[in-house]
């Protein structure tokens, strides 16, 4: 789906840094940031934090059928990472293809070009990660 | 029910009325003595630009000025429409409700359907990223592979079953068995799964009756009971659960739906099951506990789930070879059981079929939909 500006705009400390949020009642994180704790509810109390990029391949799956937008990448490798600090989210892995990669691999992230648009639409970036050497 | 498949010559309005249609006949019903009307559509808007499907729906069956409501939960738009119109039925508020489910999805581009079911998942943080529903599936495969030694091969079984059992059902997609070298050499979508893991795009729809049974057995001689209705919810992207390989949502919704019909798993003579992908099927029938975890791969292997073996296990074709329609495959499943209950599923009927249960899910697992029911004597 296209995003308009002011919706990529709003998830830039998201998706250029990893901002993501944590309770200080039960000290679960998360990423993307909750504004409210599943657990704790009302009684979480919920700061900001911020991830240090490092984490564990957790699940993987190499794309050969592209959504929208992204027929020219085709195949691409999609991933659900750990993080160090708990959380998991999906993403795609840069520089290789499935054979190269393992479930429990170390990777960390890379600031990338996510998709565009169109030919003249807006370019989105974002958070992808890559294997740790 | 319409027959499922690609079907150029009818538009979401023309296989909603044939259904409908269907449906009352089959309930010797006149449509003045229907009170209400709840459908389930997932996604008319990107796919045919239109919306306010309950009035629409209402409008060109002929049942206006009753009550007519569209429900959406992602695939499971049907099962929880069946959901809300028992639930309306049981509480008293209404009599006689029509339950409808329908999907056009072939009047836009295979990428815009890809689009448009995505919706299901976590569109900024799954989708976004570059998920597509195949591959959220295939995330859940690859780690059910790997934490249980599931094989491609035993995934690539349940599409040999269901396709079978497509083949005996003239309202499927697919009619044509197949084997297993047919999966396992079909192209790739997301490793680990290939096009014959997926379930395809469809157009169709599916209607049925509920009234309060006192009130039923004055319309047939065979009403079909629903003993239990139930419904849970998870995280909306995969990724936030601690397990890739179990449905909460299934465990919790099946859990309830068996203490409210008092059976237990072993009762169950047949089922429709979510089989969106291969892997669903292998973790419903693990999450509904026909099997114990781990255990649905080699199962199915083994022909355990197959018609008339140990539980008969998407004896339509499942979403496999019967199609995916999204909005209307919980109904569908509800009107297969019901065909087989009253043993009128030519062909690949299930003997002595006494106990039947549906089983829904919308995207990954965010919503399950539980009905289980019975033949009444
Ligand atoms: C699997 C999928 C990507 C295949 O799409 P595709 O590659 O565009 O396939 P096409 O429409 O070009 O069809 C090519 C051929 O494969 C067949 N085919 C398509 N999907 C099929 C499927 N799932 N199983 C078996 N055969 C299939 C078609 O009938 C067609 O056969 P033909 O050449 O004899 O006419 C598509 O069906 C899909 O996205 N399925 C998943 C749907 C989904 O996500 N549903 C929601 C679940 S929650
Ligand atoms: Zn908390």
């Amino acid at each position: 789906m296209a995003e308009n500006i002011a919706i990529t705009w709003r998830r830039i400390p998201e998706r250029y840094r990893l901002a993501g949020s944590q309770c200080m009642t039960c000290h679960a994180k998360f990423f993307p940031p909750r504004k409210l704790c599943p657990t704790c509810r009302r009684k979480g109390k919920i700061e900001s934090c911020a991830f240090s990029g490092k984490g564990k391949i957790f699940s993987l799956s190499e794309v050969h059928s592209a959504p929208a937008g992204l027929e020219l990448e085709i195949p691409y490798v999609l991933a659900i990472v750990q993080l160090a600090e708990g959380p998991k989210l999906t993403t795609q892995l840069v520089d290789c293809r499935e054979k190269d990669v393992k479930v429990g691999a170390a990777v960390e992230v890379v600031f990338r070009r996510i998709r565009s648009d169109d030919p003249e639409g807006l370019l989105h970036y974002g958070y992808k990660f890559r294997l740790v050497k | 029910m319409t027959k499922f498949g690609e079907d150029w010559k009818r538009g979401f309005r023309d296989l909603i009325l044939e259904a409908g249609k269907k449906a009352l006949e089959d309930s010797n019903l006149h449509g003045a003595e229907i009170d209400g009307l709840f459908a389930g559509t997932m996604a008319p808007g990107p796919l045919i630009g239109q919306e306010h499907a309950g009035a629409l729906l209402a409008d060109w069956m002929g049942l206006n000025p009753i009550a007519s409501t569209r429900v959406e939960a992602a695939c499971a738009s049907g099962g929880v429409a069946l959901r809300q119109g028992f639930m309306a039925v049981a509480s008293g508020l209404h009599d006689c409700v029509v339950e409808g489910g329908v999907e056009k999805m072939t009047d836009v581009s295979g990428p815009d359907v890809v689009s448009a079911l995505g919706g299901a998942g976590d569109q900024e943080w799954e989708l976004f990223p570059g998920a597509t529903f195949p591959a959220i599936y295939a995330l859940a495969a690859r780690r059910h592979m790997l934490d249980y030694g599931t094989t491609e091969e035993q995934m690539a079984s349940v599409a040999v079953k269901n396709h079978l059992n497509g083949s005996k059902n003239k309202y499927a997609q697919f009619q044509s068995p197949i084997t297993i070298e047919t999966v396992m050499k079909s192209k790739m979508v997301a490793s680990p799964l290939k096009v014959f893991d997926c379930s395809p795009v469809t157009d169709g729809a599916a209607a049925l009756v509920l009234m309060p049974l006192d009130k039923a057995r004055a319309h047939t001689d065979t009403p079909i009971e629903i003993a239990a209705s139930a419904q849970a919810s998870d995280t909306l992207a995969l990724h936030d659960r601690k397990s890739l390989t179990e449905l909460n949502a299934t465990k919790v919704a099946a859990k309830k739906a068996y203490e409210m019909a008092k059976v237990g798993a072993k009762d169950i003579d047949i089922a429709e099951v979510h089989d969106c992908f291969t892997i669903a099927e292998v973790m419903a029938i693990e999450d509904l506990g026909f099997f114990k975890k781990g255990q649905g791969g080699p199962a199915s292997e083994k022909g355990q789930t197959a018609l008339n073996a140990d539980i008969s296990v998407n004896t339509s074709g499942g979403l496999k070879a019967c199609g995916h329609p999204v909005g209307a495959t919980g109904i569908k499943q509800a009107v297969e059981v019901t065909w087989q209950l009253r043993g009128q599923a030519n062909g690949r009927q299930v003997d002595g079929a006494e106990i039947g249960l549906t089983h829904n899910v919308g995207g990954s697992g965010a919503t399950a939909v539980v009905h289980i029911m019975k033949r009444v004597n």
